[in-house]
């Protein structure tokens, strides 16, 4: 594995380029090699900044007057105009506080609740025999792929006979119940990575599955906590789909909701308000990909995440 | 091993042990439904079950206030005279095939880039993967509805070259194209699983070719390309799967229309619309099977057909 790993960090220059022995001169060669490095750098920072630039012009114009926004393509702000912070803050029925502090509470609750209940089902599937194994793991797998909209019509009955559409247990409780299947498949593939004669040992010494699971293999599988902890994070921050369903009550509006109604308020007028309020729906999601990166590439390097 | 390869190695591999029952196959089974039980619940109850009741459910007359009323095939002779759903399928296909393949390139293309050791390769990594991260927020699609509008910032810029743009999202001729570029604009998930792959490529492999005097152009067509391609196909399968079910842009630009004309009704959107606008909760059940068969039926075409272009070395 590091064998692999120098390989691929080993750089251009040091990679012994194989081909066949040089008829041309060194270094013209060498000198062609540097152009077309320069060249792939080029290509790629321009494309970085196409790539950013959407973003950059949001956060851009969420600083100007209204009436530049529409004017200026560039991102040199020539007038600063921080009003539409506070006035997009209190632009809805509730101060935008309360929709974060929502989605805050939702997302919370998912990745306590994906990490408890995926974490079991994961810990019975990589490590204990029973009955129906094969077929349980299948059917797990098969619900990875499963599009949620085949299911979204009777959950709305189940949980309107529960009593349940405008709170959050329709968003949460199912977290509880490992439906997240992909979560439960990305901590398998972990826990089989881990030596089983730690298992073993302390199987040995006596203690039970329960007492392996918690005091073993949970420790040892942070990595994988923190990679469904940041995937759940993010997934739920930006799900608009069951959130728009279950939760049309204005006080419970979480921020993609939230957001929503934003257009539908605000169709002529202040685009400067609406711009600086999604700059903040975005921050949460860019601190998260800034300090957790390390886990979120290792989690979608190893097992594909989408 | 993603997922995929897990599913195909169990459908060819048989039983290693003996038959159920066995000591060494239930010897946890006690144990085992206490850590299986949360998941179990929850595929009973939500996931089960109402897989079964939309089931039902797509054969009903169904408002949510009344008790459904059965009424046969009522609902699947609808969808043949159901123009909008002929315009919304018409709309998902489109955009399904021509973005997650455009996707799938260009995400390939930089991976290949970005993958010889290139200096600052975890810079360009995270700038070219951070927008697959905000792609699928309200954000990010009310954003996208005002860079493509009439005064947008592609306006803004054709402007300078004395181009007057049209409303891109207000235009049925383009208002799709849009969402398009939207979706391929979050390339980076699918490249930096190619970018993981790509590391997994023996170099030996390469010195001996090119020892062989094979070209990189040779190289990448025998050795890298066979190579990668279980991971092209697991991206194909995912990018279908989700891009079928695409939602959100679609609502936002549109502002829960599928307009201009229905040019972006997604079939998630119509979907959407019958169930919870229109509240037939009963057709829009009957549209939910639907989209599963269409993409159960695409995935199946592409297990079929990997067949014959992807290469499993093991």
């Amino acid at each position: 594995m590091t064998d692999a790993l120098q390989r691929a960090r080993r750089p251009e220059t040091a990679s012994s380029d194989p081909g066949p022995a040089p008829a041309a001169p060194r270094g013209s060669r060498r000198a062609r090699r540097r152009v077309t490095g320069v060249l792939k750098h080029m290509g790629l920072i321009a494309l970085a900044l196409v790539m950013l630039y959407p973003l950059l012009w949001m956060v851009a114009s969420s600083l100007r007057p209204n009436d530049d926004i529409f004017t200026s393509p560039g991102l040199l702000v020539d007038t600063f105009d921080f009003d539409h912070y506070p006035t997009g803050w209190d632009a809805l029925s509730y101060p935008f506080s309360t929709y974060l502090l929502n989605s805050f509470l939702v997302v919370l609750g998912s990745v306590i609740g994906n990490l408890i209940s995926c974490s079991m089902a994961a810990y019975a599937f990589a490590r204990l025999r029973f009955r129906a194994r094969r077929l349980a793991f299948v059917l797990m797998l098969v619900t990875i792929m499963l599009p949620i909209h085949v299911l979204i019509i009777p959950q709305y009955v189940f949980y309107a006979q529960l009593d349940w559409i405008n709170t959050y247990l329709p968003l949460i409780v199912p977290k509880f119940l490992a439906t997240d299947a992909f979560f439960i498949f990305l901590m398998v593939q972990f826990i089989r990575g881990i030596p089983r004669e730690l298992d073993e040992a302390a199987r040995i010494d006596g203690a039970g599955h329960l007492r392996i699971y918690g005091q073993i293999m949970l420790p040892l599988m942070v990595p994988a906590l923190a990679t469904t902890a940041i995937f759940t994070f993010i997934w739920t921050w930006n799900d608009f789909f069951t959130q728009l369903i279950f939760v049309t009550k204005p006080d419970l509006y979480t921020v993609p909701v939230a957001l929503r109604s934003f257009i539908d308020a605000q169709t002529q007028s202040d685009f400067g308000a609406m711009f600086a309020m999604s700059v903040v729906s975005l921050i949460p999601v860019f601190l998260v990909f800034l300090f957790g990166q390390r886990f979120l590439l290792r989690g979608i390097a190893t097992t594909g995440g989408k | 091993m993603s997922a995929l390869d897990e599913f195909r190695s169990i459908s060819r591999s048989r039983r290693r042990t003996g038959p159920a029952g066995t000591d060494e196959e239930t010897r946890d089974n006690k144990v085992a439904a206490i850590f299986l039980a949360p998941w179990l619940l929850g595929l009973l109850a939500i996931t089960i079950g109402p897989m079964i009741t939309s089931l039902y459910l797509a054969f009903t007359d169904y408002n949510l206030l009344q008790d459904p009323k059965f009424t046969g095939l009522e609902n699947i002779r609808r969808m043949f005279t159901d123009d909008r759903l002929a315009e919304s399928l018409q709309v998902t296909f489109t955009y399904v095939i021509v973005s997650v393949p455009l996707q799938l390139v260009v995400a390939l293309g930089l991976a290949l880039l970005l993958d010889r050791g290139i200096r600052g390769l975890s810079l360009y990594r995270s700038i070219l993967y951070l927008p697959s991260l905000l792609g699928a927020s309200v954000a990010i699609a009310v954003l996208w509805r005002l860079v493509f509008g009439a005064d947008g910032l592609v306006n803004s810029f054709l402007d300078i070259f004395g181009v007057d743009g049209p409303s891109w999202v207000s235009d049925p001729d383009t208002a799709l194209g849009t969402l398009i570029i939207l979706h391929v604009w979050t390339f980076g998930a699918p490249m930096v699983i190619f970018l993981a792959g790509l590391r997994q490529i023996p170099r030996e492999l390469y010195e001996a070719a090119a020892t062989d005097g094979a070209s990189r152009r040779r190289q990448l067509l025998s050795i890298t390309l066979p190579l990668l391609s279980p991971i092209i196909f697991f991206n194909l399968v995912l990018g279908l799967i989700g891009s079928f079910q695409s939602f959100t842009q679609a609502f936002i630009v549109s502002n829960g229309t599928g307009g201009p004309s229905d040019s972006t009704l997604f079939f998630s959107l119509y979907l959407y619309q019958e169930g919870f606008t229109s509240f037939r909760m009963g057709y829009a059940s009957a549209l939910a099977w639907l989209l599963l068969i269409i993409i159960g039926a695409f995935t199946a075409l592409n297990f079929w057909a990997s067949k014959y272009w992807v290469f499993y070395h093991d």
